[in-house]
C-alpha cells in the first residue's frame, strides 16, 4: 500500500515547495540553537538569510561523522532539553556515535517507517517479526514505532535466540520478516537443522537492511525462504532504517525526500556528480528537531534516479549501496570492496555466502587472503579436487578484481555467523 | 569387497586431528586404516572404521565436512614384488588408481594396502579373476 499518497506521488515542483521551506527555518534554527553548526555556518560564510530556497543547499558546509565524534556526547544536539530517547550507534574506534530523538522526531520516525513498510507491501493487520536488535541500535525499535503507526501485529522478538524466533515463526505464521540480511541466511542454516523447510515459511516478505548486501545474496534469500527479499536503508546519525525503502519493484530503493533531502556528489571534490552516475550520498534532515544534519557524508556509494516509478511513487529512488568510501579496502592500489568478493561466491556453485577477507602487508607488498568455507556440497576426498576448486574460486576472484589473491579453505561455520552486522575484514597492516 | 572409507576435510589449524580421533576414541570407535592427504593450507584425513555410517553422522553432528567413499582393501604378501603383482593385475583391466595406502596387519607375513579405484566395483571383479584376496569386513574388523 502507498502509506501517504500525498507525498509519496506529489510533483517534484510541489516538494521542492515544502523542502524550501523547511531548509530556510532549518538553518535558522541551527543558526540560533547550536554552537556547533553556527561556528560550522559562520567559518563558511554563509548567513541564514543567504538560504532562499533548496537549491542554495550547496552554498551549506558538509556534516561528517568526525563532527558527531568530535562533539561526543552531546554538543551536536540542537535540542537537549526536549530530547525523548537517546540512540548509540557500534563506532568501530574511538567514541560511539549518539543521536537523539525529541517526540516529535519519534512521530517523524513513525511516519518515515510506515511508508516503508507500506512500500514493501505491508498491510494494515499483517503480523510483523522485528528481529533486528531492539535496544541502543535503531533498528529494532524503529521497525517498532513505524509498525505501531501503521496497525501491525508486532512481534518483538529483537535478535538472537534464533530456535525461538523460528519456532515462534512456525507457530504465529507471520507474513512480515524484519532483521538484518546475514541473520535471514544464518537462520537458513538453524531451521534446516530443527528439521523445518525453509520454503514453507510464514514470512512472505523480507524487509532486510542495516548492512550492504548484494543481489546474489537477495536470491538465496528468496529462493530459500521463498519471500520477497526487500532492502531498507537508514543510517543512525539521519534516522535509523527509514530512511529509503524498496517496493516490490525492487528497482532502487525509495528516498523519503521531502524530510530527507539527497545528494550525491564525488566524495574527493564535494561537487554534485551528474544524474544517474556514482557518488556519494548525502543527506540533509529537513525536519529533525533533536540532532538535525546538514549536508551529512553517508559515506555509501550509490547512484539516485528521479524518474517514475511503476508502484506510482514519484520519490528517487537509489540504488542499493554499492560500496562504502570508508570500508573501501585499498591494495595494491586497487579498491577492493567486500561485496564484490561476495557476489563471485555466490555464483560458485557450492560456496556460501560466509567469507573473511584477511589482508596483510608482506613486506612491501599487501597481500589478500580470502577464506571461504567448505560446504559438504564441495567437499571430495580428492586433494586435487579440493585444490581445482580452490583454483576455481581463485580465479574468479582475480578476474573481478584484477590482482592475485590467496584463497583459504577453512571448515565450516569457523567464519564468524552474525546476528548483527556481519564482519567481513581483518584488516591486519600497520600503516 | 567393498568398503566405506570416510574422508574428513582438515583445516590447517593445530589440534584439528586430535580433535577427530579423541572424539572417535571417546565414542569408543577404533580406527581400522587411516591416512593424511596434505595440501599448503588444509588436510584430508581418510580412515577405515567399523561403522562407517554412525561414525559420519557422529562427525558431522560436530561440524566436520565428511565425505564416504568407496574403497577396496587388498591383502599383499610381504615379500618383493608383492604389490607390483596386484597393481599389474589392475593395470591389465584398465582400473585407474586415484589413491592408496598402506596398514599394518597383526600377522607379521601380511600387509594390507587400501586402494581407491575409479571404478571401485569392476576392480573387485578384475582382482578375484587374478586371485588377489581383497579382505573382507570381518577380517578388517579384527585388526
Amino acid at each position: 500500500m502507498i502509506w501517504n499518497e500525498k507525498v509519496e506521488c506529489a510533483q517534484r515542483r510541489k516538494i521542492e515547495d515544502i523542502q524550501s521551506q523547511y531548509l530556510r527555518k532549518l538553518v535558522r534554527h541551527l543558526w540560533d540553537n547550536n554552537v556547533v553548526y553556527k561556528r560550522k555556518l559562520e567559518a563558511a560564510g554563509v548567513m541564514p538569510r543567504a538560504i532562499k530556497g533548496i537549491h542554495d543547499i550547496r552554498k551549506l558546509p558538509f556534516t561528517t561523522k568526525e563532527d558527531l565524534r568530535d562533539n561526543y556526547p552531546f554538543g551536536i544536539f540542537s535540542d537537549l532539553r526536549n530530547t525523548a530517547e537517546i540512540h548509540v550507534s557500534s563506532g568501530t574506534t574511538g567514541n560511539p556515535t549518539v543521536v537523539g530523538y525529541t517526540k516529535e522526531d519519534l512521530k517523524l520516525w513513525a511516519e518515515v517507517i510506515a511508508r516503508c513498510l507500506g512500500c514493501a507491501g505491508a498491510e494494515p493487520g499483517d503480523m510483523i517479526q522485528i528481529a533486528y536488535g531492539y535496544g541502543l541500535f535503531t533498528g529494532g525499535l524503529g521497525l517498532h514505532y513505524g509498525s505501531l503507526e501503521m496497525g501491525l501485529k508486532i512481534l518483538p522478538t529483537s535478535s538472537g535466540q534464533t530456535r525461538r524466533q523460528l519456532k515462534l515463526m512456525a507457530d504465529f505464521k507471520p507474513r512480515i520478516l524484519a532483521c538484518t540480511p546475514s541473520y535471514a541466511i544464518y537462520m537458513l542454516d538453524e531451521a534446516k537443522a530443527m528439521g523445518l523447510d525453509p520454503r514453507a515459511s510464514s514470512w512472505e516478505i523480507g524487509v532486510f537492511g542495516a548492512e550492504p548486501w548484494s543481489e546474489s545474496m537477495r536470491r538465496e534469500i528468496e529462493n530459500s525462504w521463498n519471500m520477497l527479499a526487500t532492502d531498507i536503508y537508514g543510517l543512525s546519525e539521519i534516522i535509523g532504517p527509514g530512511v529509503a525503502q524498496e517496493c516490490k519493484h525492487k528497482s532502487g530503493l525509495h528516498l523519503n525526500w521531502d524530510v530527507f533531502f539527497p545528494e550525491v556528489i564525488d566524495p574527493r571534490t564535494g561537487e554534485a556528480v551528474r544524474e544517474g552516475e556514482r557518488g556519494e550520498l548525502v543527506v540533509t534532515t529537513l525536519t529533525k528537531r533533536g540532532i538535525p544534519l546538514l549536508r551529512y557524508r553517508t559515506r555509501d556509494i550509490v547512484t539516485i534516479n528521479y524518474a517514475r516509478c511503476k508502484c506510482g511513487r514519484t520519490t528517487p529512488r537509489i540504488s542499493k549501496i554499492l560500496g562504502r568510501t570508508d570500508d573501501m579496502l585499498i591494495i595494491r592500489g586497487i579498491n577492493v570492496f567486500p561485496s564484490q568478493i561476495e557476489h563471485v561466491l555466490l555464483g560458485i556453485e557450492g560456496t556460501m555466502p560466509h567469507y573473511l577477507l584477511v589482508v596483510e602487508r608482506e613486506g612491501a607488498m599487501d597481500q589478500l587472503e580470502v577464506w571461504v568455507e567448505v560446504d559438504q556440497r564441495v567437499f571430495s576426498d580428492e586433494i586435487k579436487e579440493l585444490r581445482s576448486f580452490e583454483t576455481k574460486v581463485r580465479k574468479a576472484i582475480e578476474d573481478i578484481l584484477g590482482i592475485e589473491v590467496k584463497v583459504k579453505l577453512v571448515e565450516p561455520k569457523t567464519i564468524e555467523r552474525s546476528e548483527g552486522k556481519a564482519k567481513r575484514v581483518l584488516d591486519k597492516r600497520i600503516i | 569387497m567393498i568398503h566405506i572409507q570416510l574422508s574428513i576435510f582438515l583445516e590447517n589449524k593445530t589440534g584439528r586431528l586430535y580433535d577427530v580421533c579423541s572424539l572417535l576414541g571417546e565414542h569408543g570407535l577404533n580406527i581400522q586404516a587411516l591416512t593424511v592427504a596434505e595440501s599448503d593450507n588444509f588436510g584430508v584425513l581418510r580412515i577405515l572404521v567399523q561403522d562407517p555410517h554412525l561414525t559420519a553422522g557422529l562427525l558431522k553432528e560436530h561440524g566436520f565436512v565428511v565425505n564416504e567413499t568407496e574403497v577396496v582393501a587388498v591383502e599383499v604378501g610381504n615379500k618383493p614384488g608383492s604389490l607390483a603383482k596386484v597393481l599389474g593385475a589392475i593395470n591389465k583391466h584398465a582400473i585407474n588408481v586415484e589413491y592408496m595406502y598402506g596398514f599394518v596387519e597383526h600377522k607379521a607375513d601380511k600387509a594390507m594396502m587400501v586402494f581407491r579405484f575409479d571404478d571401485p566395483a569392476r576392480a573387485t571383479v578384475a582382482l578375484k579373476e587374478e586371485h588377489i584376496r581383497v579382505v573382507g569386513r570381518k577380517e578388517l574388523g579384527a585388526l
